[in-house]
């Protein structure tokens, strides 16, 4: 399938790679990745926080532009801020029309226009709702068996249920556990799976936010997790490149190895450690990469 | 009729020992709610439960507990609904225990006084009049008393500050059932402290700029509240409409963010970070706040350069959009931001287009498609059709 593939700002920034294991990724899954290069940050809430008008109408530019794809089925992300930020802006513009009207006179200075009813999904919805677990379970080249990963799925896509489409039907917030299981892993119950990283306070109150951070990976740990997916870029700074920190706020040692929600399902597709960049990560997924050089020629699930 | 178990956290602290849980079988149908069950285990199994509870009807607050890890009332809750809900549910058993982040008295009763109404009472939570008082009454636009009676739905029932995930790490976060009734007096135009209201808040290190914004509090109030909400409008009139420069850096890092979108269309991480403490411009960085930050990130920074998580060249000058499209985001500021009056559209007010259609067509539901579009938050405050039948078929208190 095509996608108007929003890839954000943070995973080509302090997180490459995260952006380089959907490119990685994305062929074995049949996704074509459009990639919308010409739009400008979600607002991560921050510029909400400021003016709603000013981030609705960056985000329908964003929308317009991922609408003028040829082709493509939707819109995709792999950052659940962004995700949780456009899900807010949209919440909006598709509500009312006068609403809509007035933010897309904006656009129409660049020649843009948002048609109201976007499909925007998160990397994760695609993969259950698109692709289809069962057929995710046939791409799987190297189950991750015996691989003990502990779901963290951040904030924004699993609040408010509202807003982001989650019901009976649609249980978004169990989509982590059963994409773990479909790749053979073993899922680690713990405290912190639907918690907040603490990223947004990080630069107000660093205690509190690593704290947040230190107390969710301690929790794993003692869960006796390998390691943590998150789909949220921002959660992996504050798990991984933070982990040094909030192992001290906590006043524990803290080893968790966090891999992006890409390269948990890239190393099931039988790609290795490297190719997906985990050696950029400040906490060496050593757990991961023992596991995998373990079954490295392994015979294939059948 | 059907079969639930109902899994209780007991706890008495003046026997010291330590809390169990308890599990006890109830025969009910499944529309009638968690406060009838456990008060069926009550009067027939064990009258030593501690609940409390009063209308039985989701308008006096009393009976707030955790339901399989959320917050709610459990007069407000289904126990079809409930046996579904959470992650480990499995259509039966339902986890019934104190609300969080409040000292325990006994079994499922909370001290509400050590926490949650320490809060409101620290917010001055009383209209203070605008002088002088006119001789008749005040005129105030109908709309901005719409607007306050989202915060006025209240009923002090605690959820959201059980679900607190910032209270949960900083127990003297103002927390978000007192920043809802904060913003119930800044957003009343007869209010003669609205900048000193703001200024308390956003000055104290465990105020308005320590919410993490996780949306639990939304999702916890049984009344549409939406404290979350709140707290970021009285950050965004505090910040916006007063300039209060705050020591918690709340108001410098929004304006850096928010200018930092505007020069780079992409987030220059590395600049933010020093922006945040020493002010919104390149100097920033050579602020003594900010150099004892950035000395501080040095050996995560370093990592992060050998690890090759981020090259020189991104560090120190970000990322950008192409130039035209830059141009065109600076447009959009440039029209926004030049405004005499902020344009919000309210959807408490508002209210959503289109909800009966989407209502009576089952086909378009079918769809996962339209995120969040027909359904939400209540489009006017008022009961909920929603709630428990009512209090008079039950047994009388």
């Amino acid at each position: 399938m095509k996608v108007a593939y929003w890839p954000g700002c943070v995973s080509r920034g302090f997180t490459p790679e995260l952006h380089g294991s959907m490119a990685a990724v994305a062929p074995l899954l049949d996704i074509e990745l459009v990639e919308l290069d010409r739009a400008c940050c979600s607002g991560a809430g921050v510029i909400a926080e400021h003016s709603q008008e000013l981030a609705d109408t960056l985000n329908a530019r964003t929308f317009a532009l991922a609408q003028a794809v040829q082709g493509a089925d939707l819109m995709m992300n792999i950052c659940s801020t962004c995700q949780g930020a456009h899900s807010e802006s949209q919440e909006r513009l598709d509500a009312n029309t006068e609403y809509r009207t007035h933010v897309n006179g904006t656009l129409a200075a660049e020649g843009l226009s948002y048609e109201k009813g976007l499909t925007n999904k998160n990397f994760l919805w695609l993969l259950v709702e698109e692709i289809g677990l069962e057929n995710l379970k046939k791409k799987v080249k190297r189950p991750l068996t015996n691989l003990k990963v502990g779901p963290f799925y951040g904030c924004y896509i699993v609040r408010p249920t509202d807003r982001l489409g989650i019901d009976d039907e649609h249980p978004r917030d169990h989509y982590l556990h059963w994409v773990i299981e479909a790749l053979g892993g073993t899922v680690i119950d713990y405290a912190g799976i639907h918690k907040c990283c603490g990223f947004p306070i990080i630069t107000m109150n660093k205690e509190a936010s690593l704290k947040q951070a230190g107390r969710h990976l301690g929790d794993a740990m003692d869960a006796d997790a390998d390691c943590l997916v998150v789909p949220c870029p921002l959660c992996h700074l504050n798990l991984d490149l933070q982990q040094p920190g909030a192992s001290k706020v906590v006043g524990r040692k803290l080893a968790m190895p966090v891999l992006h929600l890409p390269q948990l399902v890239g190393l099931a597709l039988g790609l290795d450690p490297k190719q997906l960049g985990m050696s950029k990560h400040v906490v060496k997924p050593t757990s991961v990469i023992d596991w995998s050089s373990a079954v490295v020629g392994a015979p294939a699930a059948a | 009729m059907a079969e639930y178990t109902l899994k209780l956290r007991r706890y008495d602290p003046q026997t010291g020992e330590a809390p169990y849980y308890e599990e006890f079988q109830v025969d009910l149908e499944p529309h009638r709610s968690v406060l009838e069950a456990i008060l069926q285990v009550k009067g027939e199994q064990d009258g030593s439960i501690g609940i409390r509870c009063s209308c039985r009807a989701a308008i006096c607050g009393s009976c707030g507990v955790r339901i399989n890890g959320k917050a709610g009332l459990a007069c407000h809750t289904h126990l079809e609904h409930a046996a579904k809900s959470g992650v480990n549910a499995d259509g039966k058993t339902i986890l019934v225990e104190p609300m969080g982040n409040m000292p325990v008295i006994k079994d499922l009763i909370v001290d509400m006084d050590a926490v949650h109404w320490k809060k409101i009472q620290r917010v001055t939570p009383w209209l203070i009049n605008k002088q002088p008082v006119p001789e008749r009454e005040y005129v105030v636009p109908h709309e901005n008393m719409v607007d306050v009676t989202q915060t006025m739905a209240c009923i002090q029932c605690g959820a959201c500050v059980s679900d607190c995930l910032s209270m949960e790490v900083d127990p003297l976060f103002v927390g978000p059932a007192a920043s809802a009734k904060a913003y119930r007096f800044v957003g009343d135009p007869r209010d003669a402290e609205q900048f000193e209201r703001l200024k308390d808040l956003a000055e104290d290190p465990h105020g308005i700029y320590d919410c993490t914004h996780c949306f639990n509090c939304i999702e916890a109030c049984p009344k549409g509240v939406a404290p979350m909400n709140q707290i970021m409008r009285l950050r965004r009139i505090a910040g916006n409409d007063h300039h209060i420069v705050d020591r918690n850096n709340g108001e410098r890092h929004e304006r850096a963010f928010v200018s930092l979108i505007r020069g780079y269309g992409l987030l220059h991480e590395a600049e933010l970070l020093p922006r945040s403490y020493g002010g919104d411009s390149w100097f920033g960085k050579f602020h003594p706040a900010a150099g004892q930050e950035l000395l501080e990130s040095l050996p995560i920074v370093v990592k992060g350069l050998m690890r090759g998580k981020m090259s020189p060249k991104l560090a120190m000058l970000g990322h950008r959009i192409p130039k035209a499209d830059l141009t065109a985001v600076q447009g959009i500021y440039d029209k926004v931001e030049g405004k005499d009056r902020r344009y919000e559209l309210n959807l408490y007010i508002s209210g959503y287009e289109d909800e009966p259609e989407a209502a009576d067509s089952g086909a378009a539901e079918a769809q996962p498609a339209a995120v969040g579009a027909g359904d939400g938050m209540p489009s006017a405050p008022g009961p909920d059709p929603n709630r428990p039948t009512a209090a008079s078929e039950s047994e009388s208190a």
